[in-house]
């Protein structure tokens, strides 16, 4: 007899394995043994809970005590306290879990999820990702039944029309759009491929959903292959995510053993087989065309559109592709109905969206909140603030394809038209929030950096443009930019954005045309004052000792590691500015606050 | 899979299982004080029936849970009983064989056992003194 009474959920998501959560389950495994309550108590590792800033993160349930930056050494604790005692631990848990009377407070009155609403999450952080019988309790593959049995390709179609579910990978097409005219090709081979090659910095999306959930994917991928008529798909997914492929694939294999996958699903004659094909890593594999030439085999090259994918995608036969989150909200939409999906978001942006919240935010992690939601609630609310008490200045979303919200901004709220009219993107849903700190010609040139490294070189705008938009940045933050390389970089990136050949390309300028679109005064002090105001550009700074501030104490020229500064004992020391590296060093250990940076 | 009765069978089977990590299911809930007062009287015998019992029945409305010493170590096991829009009742000196009658008399059949309440203890140990 199982006599579980107790279960133990352990975050398995990339985050807190990389701050060690293998550990912890060992440590559970043993502990619990040593308490002769292995048998009572099941631990189960979970997909992301969200809040990977305070990982490794474990809840116990019944109680849903939710402890945070768990360590090895705190499990004997937990285990004996709490799983044995039944007292729980609350130095351990979470801060904002706790009432002030010491009552723990249920998950959802959390202010980090408070206001999130969790769709294509919703199973994260919930069910073991590994077992497909959760996932089943869970409602999983009740829509694909409900497909199968009740409802016609065209009926599928309809619904996910009707529900105005728009692509999460950036663009925002409508994904029913696509089906459709995949539908309408002629019968034959099609194929259905998910777009799981996330390459942003900063955006871990799909892969946590991946991770966390990786069936509700594979569902949506069969009922997307019933509603165009296909018998076999492609996942997409970069090398570089080892977690979400192992678990990607794991679920695959259940769902064949169990026949959720295969030939005649639930009996009918409808089959589908679905296989992971690994991506190198290159950014440019996210654009769809690019995508299928690299799962043809071929190197990862974008084409001219059209013909559009849907006509002639994989291996020149129909196929549509659509992002890991998209397919995450279609069982959902199919089992609750279009209504329920179109009362969430706003006009045009339906539902919600997950985002990767990363930068200078206190809760580093993922959020999922329905469209609408403004910038302010996001940063403020969910993410919990600007640490270390500094000034929030802007937000980039989408990545190196998007742009940055200022401040007064912040009240946009976040949806595709909402985000495209003051020129960011909506993008797959990196957020980085920056603070008074960051220099936006410094971010700028950061994401054109990348660009610049993931161009394929295919077309001329894209390869030869980025590069010199970079030089003339690089130009800029050194100290030896001109005021008419402002106006060049305006003119480059304009024409790149309407010549480059695929997405990559038209959106690489979109950094640096939104940042000189909110921060042109800021691109100003740098060539013509030759001075970053956020003091980030190491070329244009210089540390100085104050003379009436210093007492001579000698730790600067201590800690100097090139040793730049110099004087005498109890007078006043000078830093020499040819040897300074302005690593900052002296800065901080300064007890008087003598060194300054101009 | 071939048909949609055993997604079903399978859905019910791992729900029983899971339900607890519902947040704050709006069931009912059992909870045994496991202080050390409470293990040396036999609460973990207690507990493990009580779970036993509602798996048995499928009771997957109930929860059961556990707690810190609840201040009456002389009457452990204490198992209280909270039903939604009730007084919580406190079952004192429980047993494995106790527990089979709470659970089908009272969270089945929602009809407290008056004899096992804490209430009843403190009537029999006032008649005992007097």
């Amino acid at each position: 007899m199982n006599l579980v009474r107790s279960h133990v959920l352990v975050c398995g998501g990339t985050g807190c394995t990389s701050s060690g959560c293998e550990k912890l389950i060992k440590e559970f495994d043993v502990q619990l043994a040593k308490a002769g309550i292995d048998k009572e108590v099941k631990v189960v590792k979970t997909g992301c809970f969200g809040l990977c800033a305070l990982g490794p993160i474990v809840i116990v349930y019944p109680e849903g005590a939710f402890y945070s930056m768990v360590k090895e050494e705190n499990i004997e604790e937990i285990v004996n306290e709490h799983l044995l005692k039944g007292r729980i631990v609350t130095h351990l848990l979470y801060d904002e879990s706790v009432h002030e009377g010491e009552e723990i407070k249920p998950l959802n009155e959390i202010d980090f999820y408070k206001k999130q609403m969790r769709i294509a999450l919703r199973n994260c952080g919930v069910i073991d990702p590994e077992n497909i019988d959760e996932y089943i309790a869970f409602d999983g593959y009740k829509a694909l039944g409900k497909v199968l049995t009740e409802m016609t390709p065209e009926e599928v179609i309809a619904v996910v029309k009707e529900s105005s579910l728009r692509g999460r990978g950036g663009a925002g097409f409508p994904t029913a759009l696509k089906w459709e005219f995949a539908a309408k090709q002629p019968k034959g081979q099609k194929f259905v491929c998910c777009n799981a090659d996330e390459g942003d910095p900063g955006a871990f999306m799909d892969r946590s959903i991946l991770e966390g959930d990786p069936h509700c994917v594979i569902e949506a991928m069969t009922i997307a292959a019933y509603a165009i008529g296909s018998n076999q798909g492609y996942i997409y997914i970069r090398a570089e995510y080892p977690i979400a492929v192992n678990r990607l694939q794991k679920a695959i294999n259940q769902a064949k053993e169990y026949g959720l996958l295969g030939d005649n699903i639930f009996g009918t004659d409808f089959s589908f087989d679905l296989e992971i094909r690994l991506g190198a890593g290159a950014f440019v594999c996210g654009e769809e065309t690019a995508l299928m030439t690299s799962i043809e085999g071929y190197r990862g090259e974008p084409r001219p559109r059209p013909p559009f994918p849907a006509v002639k995608g994989l291996w020149g036969v129909p196929t549509i592709l659509n992002n890991v989150e998209t397919y995450a909200n279609i069982p959902q939409i199919i089992l609750n109905g279009a209504e329920w999906f179109k009362g969430i978001g706003t006009e045009k942006s339906k539902g919600t969206k997950v985002f990767a919240l990363g930068g200078k935010i206190h809760n580093t992690g993922l959020v999922e909140v329905p469209m609408g939601t403004t910038l302010r609630e996001i940063v403020e609310e969910i993410g919990g603030g600007i640490p270390d008490g500094k000034k929030f200045k802007a937000a980039q979303t989408g990545g190196p394809s998007g742009g940055c919200i200022p401040t007064s901004l912040i009240d946009t709220p976040i949806d595709y038209d909402s985000l495209t009219k003051i020129g960011a993107m909506m993008g797959s849903g990196g957020l980085i929030v920056m603070d008074e700190d960051s220099c936006m010609v410094d971010i700028a040139k950061f994401f054109l950096e990348f660009t610049v490294d993931e161009s394929c070189g295919k077309c001329a705008p894209c390869r030869i443009g980025t590069k010199r938009m970079l030089e003339i940045l690089e130009k800029i933050t050194s100290g030896n930019g001109t005021v008419e390389d402002i106006e060049n970089l305006k003119d480059l990136a304009n024409t790149i954005k309407s010549s480059a050949l695929c997405g990559l390309g038209q959106t690489a300028p979109n950094p640096i045309l939104s940042t000189l679109k909110y921060f042109e005064d800021e691109y100003m002090a740098h060539v013509v004052e030759k001075r970053c105001p956020a003091g980030a550009c190491k070329d244009l700074l210089s540390y100085v000792i104050i003379a009436d501030k210093c007492k001579g104490c000698t730790i600067c020229a201590k800690n100097c590691p090139v040793n730049a500064i110099s004087g005498e004992v109890k007078k006043p020391f000078v830093i020499d500015q040819d040897t300074c590296i302005k690593c900052g060093v002296c800065e901080g250990k300064c007890p008087f606050k003598a060194i300054v940076r101009q | 899979m071939k048909s949609l009765q055993e997604l079903e069978a399978i859905r019910n089977k791992t729900l029983n299982e899971i339900h607890m990590r519902n947040d704050r299911t709006e069931g009912i809930r059992i909870v045994v004080g496991m202080a050390t007062c409470g293990i040396a009287a036999g609460a973990r015998q207690v507990l493990n029936a009580l779970v036993d019992e509602v798996k048995k029945r499928n009771l997957s409305q109930v929860t059961v849970a556990q707690t810190g010493c609840i201040g009456m170590c002389r009457l452990e096991p204490i198992v209280e009983v909270y039903m939604p829009g009730e007084e919580k009742v406190t079952y004192v000196k429980m047993s494995p064989e106790k527990v089979a009658r709470v659970i089908s008399e009272h969270i089945v059949n929602k009809k407290a056992i008056k004899e096992f309440t804490v209430g009843s203890a403190e009537q029999q140990d006032k008649e005992e003194r007097e």
